[in-house]
């Protein structure tokens, strides 16, 4: 049987599939064996509580949905208490995904939570939901650079960034956050959007402008995952879209080293594990004895557009 | 998988069931009836009050995306057996409603929470007005099976929508039926009719659904009957139906004594049943 583990830097994962913030929580273990997952990512948590956006939060969309949820918090001692403790019983790496909304609460969140329990870190500055208008620091490599490398100052822990599709140079915010001291990155997040219903007149969501996400986004985040592959060293982790094992070996040929579900468990709770049995039968199937000899592999040729060029000159 | 916990726990586990369509009919103009077979025991595994997230066919390769949250109308005698009765409103019932028998759907359950219920019970009272009345069918089975009493009020547009044989399905209940049509169920009859019948038969527990109207009615005068309980099986817009996603919050009053303590609460994972009085009304969203 093929070997499914892969590396993000100096963690080992069983498998390369692992939840999506957001879309992840104790729950599915009504559905799911968590000691079967890659990881497990749990919804993001901000210092600040919040209430959450007004309802209704969520909507649907062409092969995919809209959301605004807001990210409800109650805060980081509550979330220590009450809501990590669930997800360390299991022999997978536990992976904390934080939200905030200034540097400096951003550095202290992540150095309060760098715990023994948890595996990895993952900041999320990239939530459209946070601020204004979507904005949100891994929308310019100058407001990246600042935030992650304030974030590395404070933890010694795996450090991974999430980052935004709504970002319009992708490169340059990838290589800030390798630059500032990221040990991955996550490609990435939903994409801003907005729906309005036209007998109503009413924005379909209580927030106006929400993420989307599912398979409608799935190429946009496979082209920025190639893109992130091709400028930073570290690891990309792929998100966007992703709902069947064909489609993690999309994501890694393009040049993912592991990657996240989101959306796709919301229409199935037991979407991760099948994903992760797919897996197993692609490499069956084609051959494949580690998976993580996939990553970056697409088959490009080089030359074609040069070929291209000289065998369209014939035409005149 | 079963050991796991802190967490609201409402099912031993929870999948996806790939089932066949056994029965597919009209029950009136606007409402269908579907019975579906799977290979799993959904009969031994599903509360009254509980729910399944339906993967309706596509109306197109493009939507709809989501399932869709439905209360389950009723289940066996055989294992697999689950029925569900729906009123054709949007895209996804639309859909749903050109299912063949014989064709396939898959539906994720079961879902949320059931009915506070004690076999020990003399009388209950059940107010069902639109689907509510499908939500409500497995908890009248449930009453009827334990040889409690169960009075029944039924709303109804015009009495062309009454669907009391499909809401008993042949229990004995004492039934009490208002319509829009002739003003009987208007805010002030409905609110004498129930402290009528409340004053006369002290029924343990009240139960509602299908109707926020009915809903805030019930909160109201029960606040003059401290001593009968009151639920509701609520509706929100969700995606997981699972507890997950938090998309279906509610705000709920969740008092001890005289101290105020409100919180959203997830209709797919702490409701869909909630108690009447916990409910903090009339602020509608969406």
């Amino acid at each position: 049987m093929a070997s499914l583990n892969v590396r993000v830097g100096e963690v080992t994962l069983r498998n390369p599939v692992m939840p999506a913030s957001g879309c992840f929580a104790i729950e599915y273990s009504e559905a799911l064996d968590f000691n079967k997952l890659g990881a497990l990512v749990i919804k993001s948590v901000s210092p600040k509580c919040r209430a959450g956006n007004p309802t209704p939060r969520v909507t649907e969309a062409y092969s995919g949905m809209l959301n605004s949820i807001g990210i409800p918090s109650k805060g980081l001692q509550h979330y220590r208490e009450s809501v990590l403790p669930p997800y360390t019983q299991f022999d997978t790496p536990v992976v904390v995904s934080i939200s905030a909304d200034t540097v400096d609460e951003f550095a202290d969140a992540v150095a309060e939570m760098s715990l023994p329990d948890v595996a990895v870190i993952e900041a999320n500055i990239s939530c459209p939901n946070l601020e204004a208008d979507g904005m949100a620091f891994a929308m310019t490599p100058e407001t990246t650079y600042k935030v992650v490398s304030a974030i590395r100052r404070r933890t010694s822990h795996p450090f991974w960034v999430k980052l935004t599709p709504n970002a319009s140079h992708i490169a340059g915010v990838a290589k800030a956050a390798e630059e500032a001291g990221a040990d991955a990155l996550v490609m990435g997040n939903t994409v801003l959007g907005m729906s309005i219903d036209v007998r109503t007149r009413k924005p379909k969501l209580g927030n106006v402008m929400g993420g989307l996400s599912g398979p409608a986004i799935k190429p946009i985040a496979l082209r920025m995952v190639h893109q992130c592959y091709r400028s930073v060293r570290i690891p990309v982790i792929g998100c966007g879209g992703i709902s069947s094992a064909d489609d993690v070996v999309e994501f890694m040929l393009a040049g993912a080293s592991a990657v996240q579900v989101g959306t796709a468990s919301f229409v199935d709770p037991g979407a991760i594990q099948k994903i992760i049995d797919g897996l197993e039968h692609y490499c069956a199937e084609m051959g494949v004895d580690n998976i993580r000899d996939l990553t970056g592999q697409v088959n490009l040729d080089r030359q074609l557009s040069d070929r291209w060029l000289r065998f369209a000159q014939q035409s005149g | 998988m079963s050991t796991v916990t802190g967490f609201q726990r409402n099912a031993e586990s929870v999948a996806s069931h790939r089932c066949e369509v056994a029965v597919h009919r009209w029950v009136n103009k606007r409402y269908k009836y579907l019975r579906l077979t799977a290979q799993a025991d959904l009969t031994g595994s599903t509360k009254p009050g509980q729910f399944y997230q339906l993967k309706c066919p596509g109306i197109n390769d493009l939507q709809p995306f989501l399932l869709r949250p439905m209360s389950v109308y009723g289940v066996g005698p055989d294992a697999g057996t689950i029925e569900f009765l729906y009123n054709v409103t949007g895209i996804g019932t639309q859909a749903l409603s050109d299912l063949k028998v014989g064709g396939h759907m898959d539906i994720v359950g079961p879902l949320g929470n059931t009915f506070a219920f004690d076999p020990g019970y003399k009388r209950i009272m059940v107010v069902a007005r639109g689907v509510g009345l499908a939500t409500m069918a497995p908890l009248v089975q449930q009453a009827a099976a334990a040889g409690v009493k169960i009075i029944a009020i039924m709303s109804a547009r015009a009495s062309q929508d009454m669907m009391q044989g499909e809401f008993l399905r042949g229990v004995d209940a004492d039934v009490h039926c208002v319509y829009d049509s002739d003003g009987s169920s208007s805010v002030g009859a409905v609110d004498a009719l129930v402290r009528r019948l409340l004053d006369n038969e002290q029924p343990d527990m009240v139960y509602t659904c299908g109707s926020h109207r009915v809903l805030m009615l019930l909160q109201r005068v029960l606040a003059d009957y401290p001593q009968i309980r009151g639920e509701v099986a609520m509706e929100q817009r969700m995606a997981c139906g699972m507890g997950v996603c938090l998309s279906c919050v509610r705000l709920f009053d969740c008092k001890t004594g005289q101290s105020s303590d409100k919180k959203f609460l997830r209709v797919c994972r702490e409701g869909p049943v909630f108690s009447i009085r916990d409910v903090v009304g009339e602020v509608e969203f969406g």
